[in-house]
């Protein structure tokens, strides 16, 4: 969800003439080239990166240099993305983390793997 | 060769890691001394967090941060010009005590054997767990002087700073210059703290330029007529979504500030992820009111080979921290027979002149902002582990069960067990668990830290 952005570009900041595109949960963003993924979801309004796995509380950066995991975001489709170290891209895919990261498999896959096994074995 | 997992090992003199102050000096002049050296960082470019994104940063955005953050380039000019191979985004998440450095670059892992290491992986704000502070629109100063740094951002409405330190200054000041309105300097800095710092005061004048350089900033603040509240006490966030303002009493006064961002800052700390993954010896510094790890004179550690420089071995700024890595790269190449041990201790007097007179301004900096205990030690219901959401009660409930240390802290609730590895709760969890069971931190200790340093993939791991 975008809101008021929280951050802007200061007076004295010439306007960068390249940009890239990329998406937020589907939605498309024209930001900055050189920057990184969370100054660039910062200054976008985007002011909630992810849902914490335990309480599903919002989250967003915290100290923009690697140590609080924080901005983690899942980044085309790799999650826990670092956002405040990685640069960004045309046509990144960004989507926010909402609680608990998915399994790999789902539970249908399973039960149809095991269904399968049976059927394999009988 | 191969390393620890089967994969094929490069074999280098020396690899430093981190390339901010510290790493680019120490780089630079071990590369003079006749060395091979890799300086692997993080980063896309060289700077750290001090001199963050020095090489890129547009003319204006340079001037406007000021003299200091612009001698950045020096450093990065002579790491440029050096036969020093630098690695970009390079993610070391394994250091081990026989000097193997393994890192994860564009997606690949690669393992370097040194002769020697140094760690120059610097420094990192102290965790300034109060009610809400895991809100979004909540951020360390740190965090966004680095949005102003490597992107040129600022906040959009007039912005709180709360709590204490020249990072927070400094940050107050280059808002101002940048035009960017600052609604209220909320400030921990209590009358008896100038009581207690003035015995270091002599010392502190003999650090002039820096003194001179934090009266300009106060000054800069106070004509601004910028609201200052000092002796600030229970701060605490309001807000259910995100951060809507920030709440404190003065004198037992309570006050009430509506912002949508609230920048925290209470002091920066090593950051002691290697040092303490290598099993060197740390101690408690009273002081700072952190660990640090143990250095000899060159900034050797209790493990052979392996040496640590600037604020990674305690914090004195990033000037002592070239300095810093000058000694090291002197004390490293007479290890490895570059130069004996009269030509090393010759060229190392002028830096340890220089070293001394830098850190003189230290004491008075450490007594005036030391962190309030309520700031450090916080009531049950503040969360002291943001990844695990852990609070300070769960933990005082853990040391009634018997919990006596940060690392069993871990089996009782996960404390310290999310993805930042314990390194944004590890001085808070330590200092709540002494508290309650009445020892010093000292004797709780730290969490024991272990690799991956960095998250690691088993897929990344397994070379696929």
């Amino acid at each position: 969800m975008r809101t008021d952005p929280l951050f802007q570009p200061v007076m004295s900041e010439v306007r960068s003439t390249r940009t890239v595109s990329l998406s937020f949960n589907d939605q498309a963003l024209e930001v900055p080239a050189g920057i990184s993924v969370a100054a660039a979801l910062l200054m976008s309004g985007i002011n909630r990166f992810r849902a914490t796995p335990v309480s599903e509380s919002p989250r967003a950066p915290y100290c923009m240099m690697g140590v609080c995991f924080e901005c983690l975001v899942d980044i085309d489709g790799v999650p826990n993305r670092q956002s405040c170290l990685i640069e960004v891209a045309e046509g990144m895919r960004i989507r926010s983390q909402e609680g608990a990261r998915d399994l790999i498999f789902q539970p249908g896959d399973v039960q149809t793997a095991i269904e399968q096994t049976v059927e394999v074995q009988s | 060769m191969n390393d620890h997992f089967g994969g094929v090992v490069e074999a280098v003199d020396v690899v430093v890691v981190g390339a901010g102050a510290a790493g680019m000096a120490g780089a630079v002049a071990l590369a003079g001394l006749g060395l091979q050296v890799v300086l692997l960082d993080e980063q896309g470019s060289p700077g750290g967090q001090i001199y963050r994104g020095i090489t890129l940063a547009p003319l204006s955005r340079r001037d406007l941060l000021g003299a200091e953050y612009a001698h950045g380039n020096v450093l990065a000019q002579a790491l440029a010009s050096s036969s020093v191979r630098y690695e970009k985004g390079a993610a070391v998440w394994q250091v081990t005590r026989d000097h193997q450095v393994s890192y994860l670059r564009d997606g690949r892992l690669r393992t370097l054997q040194a002769k020697a290491v140094l760690l120059a992986t610097g420094a990192m704000e102290r965790p300034f767990p109060i009610p809400g502070w895991t809100l979004p629109g909540v951020m360390s100063a740190g965090a966004a002087q680095i949005l102003l740094k490597s992107a040129g951002l600022a906040p959009t409405e007039p912005v709180v700073l709360a709590g204490c330190g020249p990072l927070l200054y400094l940050l107050g000041w280059q808002y101002l210059r940048a035009g960017v309105p600052i609604k209220a300097l909320v400030d921990t800095t209590r009358p008896e703290d100038y009581w207690r710092a003035r015995r270091h005061l002599f010392a502190a004048l003999r650090a002039w330029p820096y003194l001179r350089k934090g009266l300009e900033l106060m000054r800069s603040l106070r004509s601004a007529r910028i609201p200052h509240h000092t002796g600030a006490e229970q701060l605490a966030i309001e807000g259910e979504e995100a951060a809507t303002a920030l709440t404190f009493t003065v004198a037992g006064k309570a006050h009430r500030i509506a912002a949508r961002c609230v920048l925290l800052h209470q002091g920066v700390v090593p950051n002691i992820q290697f040092s303490q993954s290598l099993r060197a010896r740390h101690v408690w510094d009273v002081d700072q009111l952190c660990f640090s790890p143990v250095v000899d004179p060159w900034g050797e550690l209790d493990v052979p080979g392996m040496f640590v420089a600037g604020d990674g071995a305690g914090i004195g700024g990033a000037q002592a921290a070239a300095l810093q890595g000058e000694l090291a790269a002197l004390g490293i190449a007479q290890r490895l027979g570059r130069v004996n041990a009269g030509q090393r201790d010759e060229r190392a007097g002028p830096l340890r002149e220089q070293l001394a007179l830098n850190l003189r301004i230290r004491p008075f900096l450490d007594a005036l902002y030391q962190p309030k205990e309520a700031n450090r030690i916080p009531a049950d219901e503040v969360i002291v582990c943001r990844c695990e959401e852990v609070t300070a009660g769960d933990l005082r409930k853990f040391v009634a069960l018997g919990c006596a240390g940060p690392n069993q802290a871990k089996s009782f609730g996960r404390c310290g067990m999310g993805p930042c590895q314990g390194r944004m709760c590890g001085l808070t969890v330590t200092e709540v668990i002494a508290k309650a069971r009445g020892v010093s931190a000292a004797e709780v200790g730290y969490y024991r830290i272990r690799p991956p340093i960095k998250p690691i993939t088993l897929g990344e791991l397994a070379g696929e």
